[in-house]
């Protein structure tokens, strides 16, 4: 079950036809909307109003991606921009003190307009300049042309996995310097204890975490020939393991050492392992043969994609997992 | 009513781009701050995918870097906001 190449890159009138004047206005209704939820989420008065702001600005966002034809990112941004974003926003503001939620109005730095304004138009007339004269097709075309030696279908997933591996190598390296740094701060302290005394979240949890792991796989598998893959993936585990934690659910004691940090490591070890070993096998880094391609981007989507999940889960809890004193069971 | 496609997707991210970093200056509450840098990253990310589409072919090198800058972002925000809690605690 195999899709063809790229399904949207042939398509005309994607490119330079003119739109209707439905799409118009329904671009112009979403784009004015974020641009007003990113103003508020900013400068509201209220700073819950402020993080329930900029979560329906990462909602709206994530529809603004399906405008622009990037399915890929829209899982991302919904799963990861939108929810575990907000997650995290709202677990931090429950742990600052009440009178730094601040009802009042916000402080501000007072800026000089002048000079300010100046820079803001000289900078954006340059960026402007440098717009016009970039190559107009881009990498398209050449992505295109080498998909058939890539061992995926999807261009998305070529680009992230083989072409430029080596940009999620080190991508999966910087996520996992940030859960080492967030441990190496101490204990955990965002969301460890269960805040809500519902009895129906644990039961519910308990029915929908299967509906994860499956969800997890299915865009895993997908990934190969079309939008999904490891970050969505990841990203959908990782929704789950938190909701878990939300219904008071702990890091289970005999996961907490070696298991735990393996689960952490193993993307980028796999990434690594493949990487040596195909520097060692043809002499190049990320040098894919290819008729193996498919096999060693499997691999790595699977380990990368478990532990992005796990490394999310981590960046959520803020610190090593410690044992509750009269936390739930 | 006709504009080439990917005007209003530029115009607001330009906007948003402005909002987050005028935000980053002038904001003092750190958590404002966050907020603040992350709609300015999601003002850039508009403009990358939005300029990947002007040619033929969709461009997915773009689309790649997105989903790798949207993970970036979030390993930034959960350092920050771990930084900012721990930072409340020791304020008297």
């Amino acid at each position: 079950m195999r899709a063809p190449p790229s399904p949207t890159a042939s398509d005309p009138g994607n490119g330079d036809g003119l739109m209707h004047p439905v799409e118009i206005t329904f671009d112009a209704l979403l784009l004015f909307s974020m641009v007003v939820l990113a103003w508020q989420g900013v400068h509201a008065r209220n700073m819950f109003r402020a993080v329930v702001s900029f979560i329906m600005f990462g909602l709206l966002t994530a529809v603004a991606w399906v405008r622009l034809e990037a399915p890929d990112i829209a899982l991302a941004e919904a799963s990861l921009g939108a929810g575990l974003t907000g997650a995290l926003l709202l677990a931090t503001l429950g742990r600052l003190a009440p009178e730094r939620r601040g009802a009042r109005r916000p402080k501000v730095v007072k800026l000089s307009t002048l000079p300010w304004l100046t820079m803001g138009l000289a900078g954006t007339t340059v960026l402007l300049a440098v717009t016009l004269t970039l190559p107009a097709p881009g990498l398209g075309e050449a992505v295109l042309a080498a998909m058939p030696a890539a061992g995926v279908d999807s261009p998305v997933t070529a680009v992230l996995l083989n072409f430029r591996a080596w940009d999620t190598l080190l991508e999966i390296g910087v996520m996992l310097l940030a859960v080492i740094a967030l441990w190496s701060l101490g204990q955990d302290v965002l969301a460890s204890k269960p805040r809500l005394p519902a009895p129906a979240l644990p039961a519910l949890v308990r029915l929908l975490f299967p509906l994860f792991v499956l969800s997890t796989f299915y865009l895993l598998w997908r990934g190969g020939h079309g939008p999904g893959g490891a970050f969505p993936a990841g990203a959908l585990l990782a929704a789950g393991l938190v909701l878990a934690l939300l219904a008071g659910a702990q890091v289970p004691e005999r996961m907490r050492g070696a298991p735990l940090r393996w689960a952490l490591g193993a993307g980028l070890f796999a990434f690594l392992v493949v990487a040596v070993g195909l520097m060692w096998a043809v002499g190049t880094f990320f040098a894919y043969p290819p008729q193996h391609a498919s096999i060693l981007i499997a691999i790595i989507e699977i380990a990368a994609g478990l532990s992005i999940g796990v490394m999310l889960t981590a960046l959520f809890l803020g610190g090593e997992p410690t044992d509750i004193k009269g936390g739930g069971k | 009513m006709s504009l080439p496609p990917g005007t209003l997707f530029l115009l607001a991210s330009a906007l948003l781009f402005a909002i987050g970093a005028h935000g980053l200056v002038t904001c003092r509450h750190l958590l404002r701050k966050v907020l603040a840098l992350n709609v300015a990253t999601t003002g850039v990310f508009l403009l990358l995918v939005t300029l990947g589409r002007s040619g033929t072919a969709v461009d997915p090198v773009p689309h790649a870097m997105v989903l790798t800058g949207i993970v970036v972002a979030l390993s930034t925000t959960a350092v920050a906001l771990g930084l900012i809690v721990r930072l409340e605690r020791r304020r008297p």
